[in-house]
C-alpha cells in the first residue's frame, strides 16, 4: 500500500538525483521517506495519505467482492490470509533481512487458537477471537525471535525450519486438546444482521456465509496492511532497514540490533497469527497437514516473486499462490497427467519460479519495476544537470 | 537394561545416518558458504532411482552404486547450473535458491514416481543376533549402516588428507583467491565438492530408506535432523557433524523410547536441542563464534 505513493509522483519531473539505482540484492527497497518531488495529488502526511489509500482500497474491495462469483469469493478469502501472512513476512525478511521458514507454524498457532475459542459453547465475539490468535502467535514469535535475533542467514533459516517441522508435532502430542492428526473442525462464525443489510444496500446480492468470511478476511487484510505500511514508513521501518543493510553502522549509531530484530519478528508473528485465524474460519479446519513446510515455503515464494520489501509485491505474490495452482493443475491435466501428478505441478512451478527469479530478477516483480523507474529518473536528472552545466559553461 | 541397550543402539544407528547427512551439509558449507536445503530432496531423488532399479529386478548393490553415481552427477550439475550464479551473492538469495530446488525436486519425484508410500528393501535382516540363547538388539542392518557410514568417512578423510585433489579442495574452501593464485581450478573444486556431498547425502537417504517406506517427502525430517546435527557441531567442522549426529541420534532415541507418545515429540525435541545449543554456543560446539558471521 505504501508503494502506491510512488507511481502517484511519477508524473512529476524527476529531480531527486540521490535516488540513484539501488543495488539489486535480495530486495528492491521501498523508496525512503515521503515524496520529495513537488506536485502530488496526495497529502504530505504519511498517515493521512495511507488513510486515503485505505479508503480507496476498501471501496475497491467491496466492488470486487460484489462483482465476483461465490467461488471467486472463496478464492479471494484464501488470498487474504496468504496476503496477511506474506505482509508480515515482508516486514521480517524484506525490511529486516531475517529469513523465516517457520511462519507456517506461527499461522498454526493462530489457527488452533481460533478453533479452540470458536468451539466454546458461547463463543466470544469474532474480533476478540482473532485478537487472541494474534496474541498467542505474538507470544510464540517473541520467544522464537529472541533466539532468532542471534542468528544469521542459513542458521536462522535452519532454526525456523525446525520450528516449522516441530511445532505441528505438538498438536499431535496433545491430541486430546488439538485433535491429533485429524485436527479440529472449526465452527464458521455467523454473519451479523447488519452485514445482510449492508450487502442488500450495496448490491442486492445474498449475504452468504462464504461472502461474510471473504469480508472478514478483507477487513483483516486492510487493517494489517494499513498498520504495516505506516510502520514501514516510520522511524521503526528506517531503523529495520539500517539494521539490515548496515549492521555495524547501525550499532555504532546506538541501535540495539537484537531488540530491533526481535521487534521485527514479533510484528511479523502477529500478522502470521491473524492470518492463521482467518485461515481457520475460511478453511474451517485446523490440522497439522494444513501447516506443512510447504506452506512456509509458499509464503516465502510469494514475497520473493513480488519483490522483497514491498507490500504490494506481497499481495501480488499471494494472488499468484491462489490463482496459479488451479491454472497449472488444469494445464497438467490437459497434458495427460493424472490428478495426483497434476496436483504436484504447482509446487514444482513454485520451486522453479523461486530459482529463476533469484537468478535472473532477484529484485522480484515490484522491485524490478521500481528499479527501472528509479534508473530512468536518475538518468533524466543526470541529463538535466548536464544540460544546466552546459548552458552555464 | 535390555531396553536401554536397545534404545541406545537404535540411537547410535540413527545418529550415524544423521552424521552422514550433516557431513554432506558441512562439505558444501565449507566450500561454498551455502547451506544446501535441497540435500534431502536430492537424496530422495537418488533413492527413488535405486528403488526403480530394484523393482526392475536389479540387485540392491547395483541400485546402490547407480544411486550414488547419479547423486554425484546431480550434485555437480546443480552446482554448475543453478548454484554458480548465486555464489558469492547475498546469502539470502542462495538460501532461497536451495529452497526452490527443495520444493521443485520433491514435486518432480512425486510426478515421476508417484506420491504413494512404497517399501524399500534392505540387503540384510532386521532381526537381532542370537548369542547364547538371548537375542541382542544388534541387527545386521544396523551393522551395515554403521559400517558403510564409517567407511565413507574414512574414504573422505583419506581423500582430503592424502591426495592432491583433496588438498586442492581444501585450499579452495579455505581461501578461493589464494588457491586461484596457486593455480587451483577453484570452480572445478566447488563442483567436485557438491558432487561428493551429494554422494554422501544419497548414501544417508538410501540407508534411512532401507527396510522402511519411502515417499517423496520422506527426507523432510532428515533435513531438519541433519541440519540440527551440523549446527550442534558447528557448520564448519566435519568432526562436529559426526559428533552432533550421534548426540542427536541418542537424544531423539531416548525421547522416542522413554517418553509416552514420544514419537510425536521427536521433531519438537530436535527444535529444543537446537535452540538450547544455539543459545549457549551460537556457533556450535566445535566452532569458533566468528565462523558464524562468515
Amino acid at each position: 500500500m505504501s508503494d502506491l505513493q510512488s507511481p502517484a509522483s511519477t508524473g512529476t519531473a524527476g529531480k531527486a538525483s540521490d535516488d540513484a539505482p539501488v543495488k539489486a540484492t535480495a530486495g528492491g527497497d521501498a523508496p525512503s521517506g515521503p515524496a520529495k518531488t513537488g506536485r502530488s495529488f496526495l497529502p504530505e502526511s504519511t498517515l493521512l495519505r495511507h488513510l486515503l489509500v485505505l479508503a480507496a482500497c476498501a471501496v475497491l474491495a467491496v466492488a470486487v467482492l460484489e462483482l465476483t462469483s461465490p467461488f471467486q469469493n472463496s478464492q479471494l478469502a484464501q488470498l487474504t490470509y496468504y496476503a496477511i501472512a506474506a505482509g508480515g513476512l515482508t516486514v521480517l525478511t524484506g525490511m529486516n533481512g531475517q529469513i523465516s521458514l517457520g511462519h507456517g507454524a506461527l499461522m498454526a498457532a493462530g489457527a488452533y487458537t481460533t478453533a479452540l475459542l470458536l468451539d466454546a459453547d458461547e463463543p466470544l465475539p469474532l474480533p476478540v477471537i482473532l485478537l487472541a490468535a494474534v496474541v498467542v502467535a505474538t507470544a510464540i514469535g517473541a520467544l522464537v525471535g529472541v533466539a532468532a535475533a542471534r542468528l544469521h542467514g542459513p542458521y536462522l533459516a535452519g532454526a525456523t525450519l525446525a520450528l516449522a517441522v516441530g511445532l505441528p508435532g505438538l498438536a499431535i502430542y496433545f491430541h486430546d486438546i488439538f485433535g491429533g492428526e485429524q485436527g479440529m473442525r472449526v465452527r464458521a462464525p455467523q454473519a451479523p444482521e447488519w452485514f445482510e443489510g449492508f450487502i442488500d444496500a450495496v448490491s442486492g446480492n445474498s449475504a452468504s456465509s462464504t461472502k461474510w468470511l471473504a469480508y472478514v478476511g478483507t477487513i483483516c487484510l486492510l487493517i494489517t496492511y494499513f498498520f504495516l505500511a505506516n510502520l514501514i514508513r516510520s522511524r521503526v521501518g528506517r531503523t529495520w532497514r539500517a539494521v539490515r543493510d548496515q549492521e555495524v553502522a547501525a550499532e555504532l549509531a546506538g541501535i540495539n540490533l537484537g531488540a530491533w530484530r526481535v521487534l521485527a519478528f514479533v510484528v511479523s508473528a502477529a500478522a502470521a497469527g491473524l492470518a492463521g485465524g482467518v485461515l481457520a474460519i475460511v478453511v474451517r479446519l485446523a490440522a497439522p497437514s494444513g501447516f506443512t513446510i510447504v506452506l512456509s515455503l509458499a509464503l516465502l515464494t510469494a514475497i520473493v516473486i513480488g519483490g522483497l520489501g514491498s507490500l504490494v509485491g506481497a499481495l501480488i505474490g499471494s494472488a499468484l499462490l491462489v490463482f496459479l495452482p488451479p491454472f497449472v493443475t488444469n494445464l497438467g491435466g490437459d497434458f495427460g497427467l493424472n490428478q495426483t501428478e497434476a496436483a504436484q505441478l504447482a509446487p514444482f512451478v513454485y520451486g522453479v519460479v523461486l530459482i529463476v527469479v533469484m537468478i535472473f530478477v532477484p529484485a522480484g516483480f515490484v522491485g524490478t519495476i521500481r528499479l527501472r523507474w528509479m534508473t530512468r529518473k536518475a538518468k533524466r536528472a543526470m541529463a538535466q544537470a548536464q544540460a544546466a552545466g552546459a548552458s552555464r559553461g | 537394561m535390555d531396553y536401554f541397550v536397545n534404545v541406545t543402539l537404535t540411537g547410535l544407528t540413527q545418529g550415524m545416518i544423521y552424521s552422514a547427512f550433516a557431513l554432506a551439509l558441512v562439505l558444501i558449507w565449507r566450500s561454498t558458504r551455502i547451506v544446501n536445503f535441497a540435500q534431502g530432496s536430492m537424496a530422495a531423488a537418488t533413492t527413488f532411482i535405486a528403488l526403480a532399479l530394484i523393482q526392475a529386478g536389479q540387485s540392491y548393490w547395483v541400485a546402490l552404486i547407480v544411486a550414488l553415481l547419479s547423486g554425484f552427477l546431480l550434485g555437480a550439475l546443480i552446482e554448475r547450473v543453478i548454484i554458480r550464479p548465486v555464489e558469492g551473492g547475498p546469502e539470502l538469495n542462495a538460501v532461497i535458491v536451495t529452497l526452490g530446488l527443495f520444493v521443485a525436486i520433491q514435486a518432480l519425484i512425486a510426478i515421476i514416481f508417484g506420491s504413494s508410500f512404497q517399501s524399500f528393501p534392505t540387503p540384510f535382516g532386521v532381526r537381532g543376533f542370537e548369542v547364547g540363547g538371548t537375542t541382542i538388539p544388534l541387527t545386521p542392518t544396523s551393522l551395515y549402516i554403521i559400517g558403510s557410514v564409517l567407511l565413507t568417512m574414512a574414504l573422505l578423510v583419506a581423500l582430503f588428507r592424502f591426495t592432491r585433489v583433496g588438498l586442492a579442495m581444501r585450499a579452495s574452501a579455505f581461501s578461493q583467491e589464494v588457491a586461484r593464485l596457486l593455480g587451483v581450478k577453484v570452480g572445478g573444486m566447488l563442483t567436485l565438492g557438491w558432487g561428493l556431498a551429494a554422494v554422501v547425502g544419497s548414501l544417508a537417504g538410501l540407508l534411512i530408506a532401507g527396510g522402511s517406506f519411502v515417499w517423496p517427502a520422506y527426507m523432510d525430517a532428515l533435513i531438519v535432523f541433519g541440519f540440527v546435527a551440523a549446527i550442534i557441531g558447528g557448520l564448519d567442522s566435519p568432526v562436529g557433524a559426526i559428533v552432533g549426529g550421534l548426540i542427536l541420534g541418542l537424544a531423539l532415541s531416548y525421547v522416542n523410547g522413554y517418553v509416552e507418545r514420544g514419537s510425536a515429540l521427536v521433531s519438537v525435541a530436535a527444535l529444543v536441542i537446537l535452540i538450547v545449543v544455539l543459545l549457549v554456543r551460537p556457533g556450535g560446539l566445535f566452532s569458533s563464534t566468528t565462523a558464524r558471521r562468515a
